[in-house]
Parts: structure tokens; C-alpha cells; sequence
């Protein structure tokens, strides 16, 4: 917002594996279902596990002693262990569906109550877009993997354990190969995957690449034309499409061998299995049966295994989303409510006030000394960059002095609630900004119960009465996007002047308006009652010009404060300000 | 079929788009139709094998070892011939998304200015991103698996009609039951889905007002509201999503089930047939496998056909764009004479669109050399003026014409070359601030580089920053003010130095004692150079050597500021207004 030289270099958090299980906190309400879920999923693998068993004894005793009857018996148990498998799994689903989505509702929930208690300092080191994907992707990322940790965590690596016990059960000797062929599995898998992620997210950067490109040469259609500079972008495009292409195809490389490796070690098993099981029929351990159970145990692990691969993939997408909520819950306000109740501002002082950005290296306001009466004028002017917006931030609590004090009534004005401070001092900020409702909804927010009255009597000192044109309930659009620039500034100006406040503190926020708007709103911010203290910030020297107090900054210090009659003769930065904004300016050349 | 022609071209138009690419192509399909018919042989091997297995003492054990190895064999093959496969599809998918996306960004850097202005963004970023995915994967990728789909149905069916009929018309026609239930599931959610989504996207659009408002939700202590509401909204987001995905969530076990009952079936009846002696074991034992594995080829199939209507939509919009004709009338004609800026606007006439005439019978003449001050309420037509002067539109009626010659007969390139332009809305790319300021220039130095941003006072912000003119300014000037954005752009034609300018309200974000500063800069570059000004800040074009004041897109008044101001019209109302100070 302000012209402070303070770049936000935005890195993704470390995080740790245990992000996702951090967050589990908020399946403390459905714990019954979070148990349950999978519990029931796992009832439904060890149905599934029983299947081969029965067939197996179908071949074994129903074909060979042609006992036709108990074929069909064999096979209506299948069927209805399949019954019982299927009302498993529904309940679980339902289970896991609802304490899912419970706990992404939960976690939005509070998850926006801790950045609604974030100060302008976090507010802007994490940035609005940062923020909005936290609470939206990334709830919605952590929330399916929560649904499926649920779903398919016990599932599958318990058919895989099953599986493996089932082939002990039928022959110790043969589940070794079990043993082996699932360790080799699942050494392939892990080995493709821990490739494969990296260069996902290589492949990620390379396409984002591309779009910002796309983008660009659409928003800057005429600057890239007026340089001639077509040929230049296509030949950067095309750097970034070859890259792209190069990261896809070594991706795609890898991945492609998911497949067919894994089902080439779970298949080679089955031919040492054939060969080890013939030996064991013929020496009668085990029957042909057992053999075909024993090679569709083989199939089930194959499948669990590369269903568990999709599952790890989406956990660690699920705990890198989880990782960059965690962040934002570890950040704490750096601004902290205090407890008094501020009653009538009678004076505001600030004591040797200095405040550095984080990651800057310089000051941005420096030994700020000075107090305001009750009922004085006070403006404060400056170049871009020289400590305004910093010196409103600390005088509306966005931000606290890095060094020194602001004291309202004497007292600091961190012992305040915020409550009762945004009550007595009422601001209408830089960047004008509303919220989608009406333009009533929008003019009641320091004071539900104003009257009509009272909001037109607001709309005519901030001279918004002429476009409004008595509608007050003439719709606002989402950030007020359906207002133009000037139009949005005089309703944020009405909004600071709906309801009681002691002090009132313009920041800048006349600069969409024309000169002959602007000068209108003054006079009728002139005409307010005079116990009201009144705050103008602004670059226009005539903005400020009849305030009984102006302070000048520069880079960060007042160089000079007083009347403007007084700042023209001993203040050569007012001076020149002044200059550079009249006419004899321009004819001193 | 009505669009059968437009289908039928743009289907054409895909094939021609993977002809280089044909050899990859049958090399694939024949590594497919390999692959396909090794891994059903795999089961009929096994099948042998079991069979020789009929209790003890009783087993062949040589004919169990050749099964064995036979099998090992051709699992390997059969991946081997996979990875061949899907390799092959990648290139040619992954190529032909290359090919794409450089002719549609070769595209949008010939689009006329006029199209691109009048289209979002948003939608033809999609066509570029979005759409192209989606045609590499619902077309290409697709391609291969209805491919290796239809096969391994085609195959499983013979293979099975070879062992036993019956059992395999119990396969064949109940397996597809899964489908169907499958399809039933889907119908069902889309509704939820549906709804799910709309209350999302209310969802999105709370957080964004209310995070992007977060310090004026502050300042006024209204947090507690916007979490009101967005529990509120989530209630209703959580109600709904349980619901969905439910529903959604029971396809897997449902079809789970179907399979189950029809390997319960095929059981029965094989163990049956094999009692009667009519198939072996290890025949049942296959047919189980198959029985499995059914399934599969019919879902993925399914997948693909409901892509595959997308992915034509895909290729429709994207050969749209680049079959548009709204672009850059790029004659390479005359070059532009290096010297002199003299401009003529004789009768233009122009406007954005037919019903809404905006400028009409505009006539101008300006000697090389001179400033021209635009001033004006908004619409008034300032920024139409500089379209025209920078040919990013072209006049409807009447003639531009520079230095004697109509523009419409000068290359283009060159035209735009003489001009430089400085504009409110700044544009920064991606990129370092030397890269930036150096824009458009391979061939420059970084002394002159820090020397153009010390011209335009922007060197001691650029010292300042982390790395100086190394720093990396992230898309469109993220981590940059408005007036820092400003110097650079300022900067960046200070380096280039062109015979014309264009000044756009280019100082109106950077603080007066700044401008003026820059302004002692902007008037030695102008000197000499024709150049138009449009400025909010009227005090800074008092100078100028004529200024137009404009109204609804016709001259209203004419003159220099001494002679606007002693006429007493609308010029000296607005100058007045500005001094205004009681």
C-alpha cells in the first residue's frame, strides 16, 4: 500500500511430515466416525481376503467330489460375504464423508478467525493471495486427503498384511515368496515415486511459466508492440515450451514405468510360485486349490499397492497444503487487544516513534515526536515513501512502534481494546475498500442503528449524495468493482462519518477526485462540529493547507511542522512541495 | 448432425496435427496390440500350469518349469512392450502440446490490439493452458487407451469363446452391469455436485472479500461478522458435501459388488462345467482372471469417450483462435524516415464499435517538434487519440498520415519504433529491472541502463532494493508501488530516446516533488521531438505548445494555456477548479 521499499520475497514452507496429523485436531468432534470408518473398511478387506479361501475349497472338495451342492453353497457365501463387504464400505464412506467434511468446515472456520486477528504486519507478509488460497485450496486439498487417509489408509495396506497372511496360513514355506515379492513391490514403488515428485513439481513451475508469459503478452499487449518486441517474447516462449516439454517427458518416463514394473515383479513372483507350488502339490503340502487362492493373493497386493502409491501421492500433496496452513497458525499477531476502554480521545501523542518493516533495512518513520489536541486540524504531508501511510498504520494500530510510543490520553495505546478504538477514531483508508450489498449495508458498519438521516446527512459532507441520488440501497458489487475509483472513495469517506468517533483520519483519500469535488469535500469536513479532531494525510498542499498544525515528512522524519505561512518560510521541503504544485512553478522555467 | 462439416474439419485438423508424428503412432499401436495380446495369454499359461498341478505325486513338474518360464517370459515382454507404448504416446502427445502452444502464442502476439482488448484474458489464457491439456489428454492420451480398451475386450472375449461358451455369455453380458451402475451413480451426483460447487464458489468469493479487505475489516471491527458468515456458508458447504461425496464415494463398492457376484456366477458354473468335465481347473482358474479383469477396459473406455466430447470442444476453441483473422495488418511497406515527427490527422473518423460513434471529422496538424497537451473529462476520447497515433487501431474514415506519408503504406515495426510511450496503466514483465528498462534492446550496455533510470530519478529506489537491478520483479510489478512501476517504465524510454512520445498521465502516481524532477528530465527529451501529452494534473502541461481540450470525442477548445485561459470556455473552469482552496 505505502511506497515503502520493502519487497515480499514469498518462500513455500519447510513443513514437516507431520503437518497433515498437526491438523487432525479437528476430527476431535467426529472421533467416533474417525474410528469407525476405517474400522469398517477394514472389515470389508478381510471379507474380501476370505474369497480365494473359498474358491479355493469350491476346486478342492466341490469339483472334486462332484458335490454339486456344496459348489452352490461355496458360491452363494462369496456372494454374500460380497453383501456384507458392499454395507461395509457404505458405512464407512458415509462415515468418512461426514467426519471429512467436518473437519474442513472446522478448520476453515478457525483458520479464518486467526487471520482476521493478523495485523496489517502478517497481513502483508503473507500477502491477500497467499491468504486466499490458504483458506481455499488448501482447506479443500487437506479436507479429500483427510476423506481418504480415512477411506484407504487401513484398506489397503491391510489387504497387502492380509494377503500376505492368508499365503502363511495355506503354506509357510511359500508365503517367503510373498514376503519378498511384496517388499521388492514396494521398494519399486517408492523408489519411482520419490522421483517422480520432484519432477512434478518441476513440470509445475515450467507450465506457470508458461501462463505468466501468455498473460503477460496480453496485459501488456501494447507495451510489447509499441518495442516492437514480438519476436523477443516468442523466442522467450518458446525457451519455456521446450522446457516444459523436456521436464514432461522425463516425468513421463518415469511414470510410465509404474505400471509395468510393478506388475512385472508381482507376475514374476507368481512364475516362482508356480514352480515352488507345483513342488509343494506334489508332495502334497498344499492342493490346486490352494494354488489358484495363492495366485489371486498375488493380484490382490498388486492392486492394494499401487492404490496405496495413488494414496501417498495424495497425502503428500494433502500435508504440503497442510504444511502452508500450519504456517499461518504458527504466525502470531504481532499486535496484540489491550484491555482499557477508550472513553473520549483529549489528546494523542507520539514519543520518539520509529518503525522499521520487516526485512527492510532502513526506518520507515524515525523519531516521530509530536501531540494533537482535541479538536485540532492536523495535516501531514510528504513525498511517496516518506513515512505517511506508516505514521496512520500506527496511529490505528495496524501496526506497533518498533521503537518509542504512541499514547492516546497519556496512556499507550496498546492498553486499548481495539473495540473501543475503532469507536473513537474513525478512518477512511488509502485503497477505498467496500463490500458486495448494498451501499446502506456498506454505510452501516461503524454504527448498525444509524438512522437514514444520518447516512444522508454522511453522503452530503462527503459529497457522494449527487451519484447516490437517494438510493440507498442501490446494490454494491464484490469490492465495489461496479463504482468508479472516486465514487468508492467518497462512500468509504460517508462510511467514516456514520456514528460517533472523536477523531477522524484521512489517509490520502481525495486522490481519485477532481479538483473542483475535492475542494467541495473540504469545506464540509471544515464544517464539522469542532470538538472533532480531524487527521488529513495527503500529497496536495491544499488539502492541508488551513490545518492549524502541518507536519512535514521526509524519508521518514519530520522535517518540519507548524502553519503553512510559518512551513513557507522556514521549511524549504514545504516550500519546494508547494512550489512544485503551483503555478509559479511552472513558469520559473 | 448439424455441425457435421465443422466436426469433420476440426477433426481433420487433429489428425494432421499428429501426422509427423505417424510413425510414432503405428510403432505404438503396434506395441499396444502386443502388449494387449501377452497379457491375456498370461492367464491361460498359468491356467496350464495349474492343471498339470492335480495332487500328489501327480504333477508334471518339467511341464510346470516350461509354463513357468513361459510365464516370466511373457509378463516381462508384455511390460517391456507397456512402457514402449505409453512412451510413444507421450512424445507424440507432449510435441503436439508444444507445437500448439507456440503457434497460439505466435498468434496472440500478431492479434490487433482491438481483439484482445475486446476479449478477457482469462478466456484466451484457458485456450492456451486449459484447452490445450485437455485435447493432449482427452485426444491423444485417449486415443491409446480406447485403443488398448477395444482391444483387450475384443481379445478377452475370443480368448474365452475358445475355452467355453456358456460361462463366457455370463461374463460378457453381466460384467457390463457395473457400468451401467456406475453411469446411475454419476447421473445421481452431478446434481449435488453441481450445487456443491455453486456454494464453493460463493465460498471463494466471501474469503476473497473479506481477506482481501482484511485491514479495513479490521479497522472497523467487523471480523467477527465475515466469520459468521463464513461458518455459515461452510454449514451449508458441509451439509451439501456429505451428501456428494457419498454418493459419489459408493461407485467403488457398488461395482466392487456387481464384479464379486459375477465371479460368484462364473464360479459356479465353471465349477460345474469342470465337474461335468466339459473345462479344466486351471481353465476355471482363468476364467476367474478374466472375469476380474473384465471391468477394466470398459471403465477406462467410458473415461474416455465422456473426454473425449471435451477434448474436441478443446480443439474447436483453440483452432478458433488460431484461425482468427483480427490481426496485425503487418505490410512490411515503407520504412519510416528516421527524422522529423510531423503528424496530420485529416477527417478521421473513428470508433470502437458501429452504433456508438465516438470520434468524427477530426482534423490535426502538428509540426515536428511541437507538444501537443491533451486535456478532457474521462471517455472523452484522449486514449482513442494515442490508439490511432500508435496504430493499435486503425482510423475508419479519413487518413493519419506521418511526415507526408499515410501510415497505413509504412511497416508497421517501424512506425511504432518512432514512437515512445509511457503509459498510466504500467507494464512490467517477469523479469530483472535492467531486463526491464533494456526492453525491447538486446544491444545495451548497463551503464546505460543505470544511466536512462538516473534520468528518470529511479536509481536511487532500484540502489535500494535487495538486489539492485539484478532484483526480480515478479509478474506485473507485484512487489513494486504504483509510482515505482512508473520510474521504471519512465526509465525504459529514457534508454530508447525515440523521435516521437507519448506521455499518458505517466507521472499521476509519482508525488509531485518526484515529477517535477522528472519533468526537468521529460523537457530535455522533448525538446525537439514531437510529442502528446494527456495529463489529470493540468498545472503540468501549462507548457505545452497547443492544448486540445476534448469533449465526447470532438476538439471543444484550442490553444495555448495563456489563450484558453484569457478565452474564459471550459479549460479555464477546469484549471480554476483545481486552486480551489475555500
Amino acid at each position: 500500500m505505502s511506497a515503502t521499499i520493502y519487497i515480499r520475497i514469498y518462500n513455500e514452507p519447510k513443513g514437516s511430515r507431520f503437518d497433515l496429523i498437526k491438523l487432525l485436531r479437528y476430527l476431535k468432534k467426529h472421533w467416533l466416525e474417525s474410528i469407525f470408518g476405517p474400522l469398517f473398511k477394514f472389515l470389508e478387506a478381510c471379507f474380501e481376503l476370505t474369497v480365494p479361501v473359498i474358491m479355493a475349497d469350491m476346486i478342492d472338495i466341490g469339483i472334486k467330489n462332484a458335490d454339486k451342492e456344496y459348489v452352490l453353497r461355496s458360491g452363494a457365501i462369496v456372494v454374500g460375504l460380497g453383501l456384507l463387504g458392499f454395507v461395509c464400505a457404505l458405512t464407512a464412506q458415509f462415515f468418512a464423508a461426514k467426519a471429512s467434511m467436518a473437519f474442513g468446515t472446522a478448520l476453515r472456520n478457525d483458520l479464518y478467525k486467526h487471520i482476521s486477528s493478523f495485523s496489517a504486519t502478517e497481513l502483508d507478509r503473507f500477502g491477500t493471495s497467499t491468504l486466499i488460497t490458504r483458506l481455499g485450496a488448501d482447506v479443500i486439498q487437506t479436507q479429500s486427503g483427510v476423506n481418504l487417509v480415512l477411506r484407504l489408509l487401513l484398506r489397503s495396506p491391510f489387504i497387502v498384511v492380509g494377503a500376505v497372511a492368508a499365503s502363511f496360513m495355506i503354506d509357510v514355506k511359500l508365503s517367503l515368496i510373498f514376503l519378498v515379492a511384496v517388499i521388492i513391490l514396494s521398494l519399486t514403488v517408492w523408489l519411482i515415486m520419490s522421483r517422480l515428485l520432484p519432477l512434478y513439481k518441476k513440470t509445475r513451475k515450467n507450465l506457470d511459466r508458461i501462463t505468466v508469459k501468455t498473460r503477460e503478452n496480453l496485459t501488456g499487449a501494447r507495451v510489447v508492440r509499441s518495442f516492437s518486441a514480438g519476436e523477443t517474447e516468442r523466442s522467450e516462449f518458446n525457451t519455456a515450451a521446450e522446457d516444459l516439454y523436456s521436464s514432461q517427458i522425463i516425468s513421463g518416463k518415469i511414470s510410465a514405468l509404474l505400471n509395468p514394473l510393478s506388475f512385472s515383479v508381482i507376475n514374476l513372483s507368481a512364475a516362482v510360485l508356480m514352480w515352488f507350488g507345483a513342488l509343494s502339490v506334489d508332495s502334497s503340502a498344499i492342493t490346486q486349490g490352494q494354488i489358484i487362492a495363492l495366485l489371486n493373493y498375488m493380484t490382490q497386493i498388486l492392486i492394494a499397492l499401487l492404490a496405496l502409491a495413488n494414496l501417498v501421492v495424495m497425502i503428500t500433496k494433502s500435508t504440503a497444503s497442510a504444511s502452508r496452513i500450519n504456517e499461518i497458525f504458527d504466525e502470531q499477531p504481532s499486535v496484540v487487544e489491550g484491555e482499557k476502554e477508550l472513553c473520549s480521545v483529549e489528546n494523542i501523542c507520539f514519543e520518539n516513534v520509529s518503525y522499521k518493516y520487516p526485512g527492510a533495512s532502513a526506518y520507515a518513520v524515525d523519531g516521530l515526536s509530536f501531540s494533537i489536541k482535541k479538536g485540532m486540524t492536523v495535516g501531514i504531508v510528504g513525498g511517496t515513501g516518506s513515512g505517511k501511510s506508516t505514521l496512520v498504520s500506527l496511529l490505528l494500530r495496524q501496526v506497533d512502534a518498533s521503537e518509542g510510543k504512541v499514547l492516546f490520553n497519556g496512556q499507550p495505546i496498546s492498553e486499548y481494546t481495539f473495540a473501543s478504538l475503532h469507536s473513537a477514531v474513525a478512518a477512511v483508508p488509502q485503497k477505498p475498500a467496500l463490500f458486495s450489498g448494498t451501499v446502506r449495508q456498506n454505510l452501516l458498519w461503524r454504527n448498525e442503528n444509524a438512522s437514514d438521516e444520518e447516512l444522508f446527512a454522511a453522503l452530503d459532507i462527503a459529497q457522494a449524495s449527487d451519484f447516490i441520488a437517494g438510493d440507498l440501497d442501490r446494490p454494491v458489487a464484490k469490492a465495489g468493482s461496479n463504482l468508479s475509483g472516486g465514487q468508492r472513495q467518497r462512500l468509504t469517506i460517508a462510511r467514516a462519518l456514520v456514528g460517533p468517533s472523536d477523531v477522524l483520519v484521512l489517509d490520502d483519500s481525495a486522490s481519485a477526485l477532481d479538483y473542483a469535488t475535492d475542494a467541495k469535500l473540504r469545506k464540509a469536513i471544515a464544517s464539522l462540529p469542532d470538538n472533532k479532531t480531524v487527521i488529513i494525510v495527503s500529497q496536495r498542499i491544499f488539502a492541508v493547507k488551513k490545518a492549524d498544525v502541518i507536519l512535514v515528512l521526509d524519508e521518514g522524519k519530520i522535517v518540519g511542522s507548524g502553519t503553512h505561512d510559518s512551513l513557507m518560510r522556514t521549511c524549504p521541503v514545504y516550500a519546494e512541495i508547494c512550489a512544485s504544485q503551483t503555478q509559479e512553478a511552472q513558469n520559473e522555467k | 448432425m448439424k455441425n457435421n462439416k465443422v466436426k469433420d474439419n476440426t477433426l481433420k485438423r487433429i489428425f494432421s496435427l499428429i501426422l509427423p508424428y505417424r510413425l510414432h503412432l503405428v510403432f505404438s499401436l503396434i506395441f499396444a496390440a502386443a502388449y494387449v495380446a501377452l497379457s491375456l495369454l498370461a492367464p491361460i499359461i498359468s491356467g496350464k500350469a495349474v492343471d498339470e498341478m492335480v495332487g500328489q505325486g501327480a504333477v508334471d513338474l518339467d511341464a510346470v518349469l516350461k509354463f513357468a518360464v513361459m510365464y516370466g517370459l511373457v509378463v516381462v515382454f508384455a511390460s517391456l512392450f507397456q512402457w514402449i507404448m505409453t512412451h510413444l504416446t507421450n512424445i507424440i502427445s507432449y510435441r503436439t502440446v508444444q507445437k500448439l502452444r507456440k503457434d497460439l502464442f505466435s498468434k496472440i502476439t500478431d492479434l490487433s490490439v482491438g481483439f484482445i482488448d475486446s476479449h478477457p484474458h482469462g478466456d484466451i489464457i484457458s485456450r492456451v493452458i486449459t484447452d490445450v491439456e485437455q485435447l493432449s489428454d482427452g485426444l491423444l492420451m485417449g486415443f491409446s487407451q480406447l485403443f488398448t480398451g477395444l482391444l483387450t475386450i475384443v481379445a478377452t472375449i475370443g480368448f474365452m469363446f475358445s475355452i467355453n461358451i456358456g460361462i463366457t455369455l455370463i461374463v460378457v453380458v453381466f460384467t457390463p452391469i457395473s457400468l451401467f451402475v456406475a453411469s446411475f451413480i454419476a447421473k445421481n451426483t452431478y446434481s449435488m455436485f453441481k450445487k456443491q460447487s455453486e456454494i464453493r464458489g460463493r465460498m471463494t468469493a466471501l474469503i476473497e472479500e473479506s481477506v482481501g479487505g482484511a485491514k479495513t475489516v479490521k479497522m472497523f471491527g467487523k471480523a467477527d461478522d465475515f466469520s459468521e458468515k463464513i461458518e455459515t456458508v461452510g454449514e451449508e458447504l458441509r451439509a451439501c458435501g456429505v451428501r456428494a461425496l457419498f454418493f459419489s464415494s459408493i461407485t467403488n463398492p457398488a461395482t466392487r459388488f456387481v464384479n464379486n457376484a459375477v465371479y460368484a456366477a462364473v464360479g459356479i458354473l465353471g465349477a460345474f462345467s469342470a465337474i461335468n468335465g466339459n473345462i479344466t481347473v486351471g481353465q476355471l482358474s482363468c476364467f476367474l482372471t478374466y472375469a476380474n479383469q473384465y471391468t477394466k477396459p470398459f471403465n477406462e473406455i467410458s473415461g474416455v469417450i465422456a473426454e473425449f466430447v471435451g477434448a474436441k470442444a478443446s480443439a474447436a476453441r483453440i483452432f478458433e483462435l488460431l484461425d482468427e483473422t483480427n490481426v496485425e495488418s503487418s505490410v512490411s511497406g515503407e520504412n519510416m524516415p528516421e527524422e522529423g515527427g510531423k503528424v496530420e490527422f485529416s477527417n478521421v473518423s473513428f470508433s470502437y464499435s458501429p452504433d456508438k460513434p465516438l470520434i468524427e471529422n477530426f482534423s490535426l496538424s502538428v509540426p515536428d517538434g511541437k507538444m501537443i497537451a491533451i486535456v478532457g473529462p474521462t471517455g472523452c476520447g484522449k486514449t482513442t487519440l494515442i490508439n490511432l497515433l500508435m496504430r493499435f487501431y486503425d482510423v475508419t474514415h479519413g487518413s493519419l498520415d506521418l511526415n507526408d506519408i499515410p501510415v497505413k503504406t509504412l511497416d508497421l515495426d517501424a512506425h511504432r519504433r518512432c514512437f515512445g510511450m509511457v503509459l498510466q496503466d504500467t507494464w512490467l514483465k517477469n523479469g530483472t529491472v535492467a531486463e526491464n528498462i533494456a526492453y525491447g534492446r538486446t544491444d545495451v550496455s548497463r551503464e546505460d541502463i543505470v544511466a536512462a533510470a538516473v534520468k528518470a530519478h529511479a536509481d536511487s529506489f532500484i540502489s535500494g532494493l535487495e538486489n539492485g537491478y539484478d532484483t526480480v520483479i515478479t509478474e506485473d510489478g507485484g512487489n513494486l508501488s504504483q509510482g515505482q512501476k512508473q520510474l521504471l517504465c519512465i526509465s525504459r524510454i529514457m534508454l530508447s530516446l525515440p523521435p516521437m512520445l507519448i506521455l499518458d498521465e505517466a507521472t499521476s502516481s509519482i508525488d509531485t516533488m518526484t515529477e517535477l524532477r522528472i519533468r526537468r528530465a521529460f523537457d530535455s527529451m522533448t525538446e525537439g521531438r514531437t510529442s502528446f501529452v494527456v495529463a489529470h494534473r493540468l498545472s503540468t502541461i501549462t507548457k505545452a505548445d497547443l492544448i486540445l481540450v476534448m469533449r465526447d470525442g470532438k476538439i471543444v477548445e484550442k490553444g495555448t494555456h495563456s489563450e484558453l485561459l484569457s478565452n474564459g470556455g471550459f479549460y479555464k473552469d477546469l484549471y480554476e477548479s483545481q486552486f480551489e482552496t475555500e
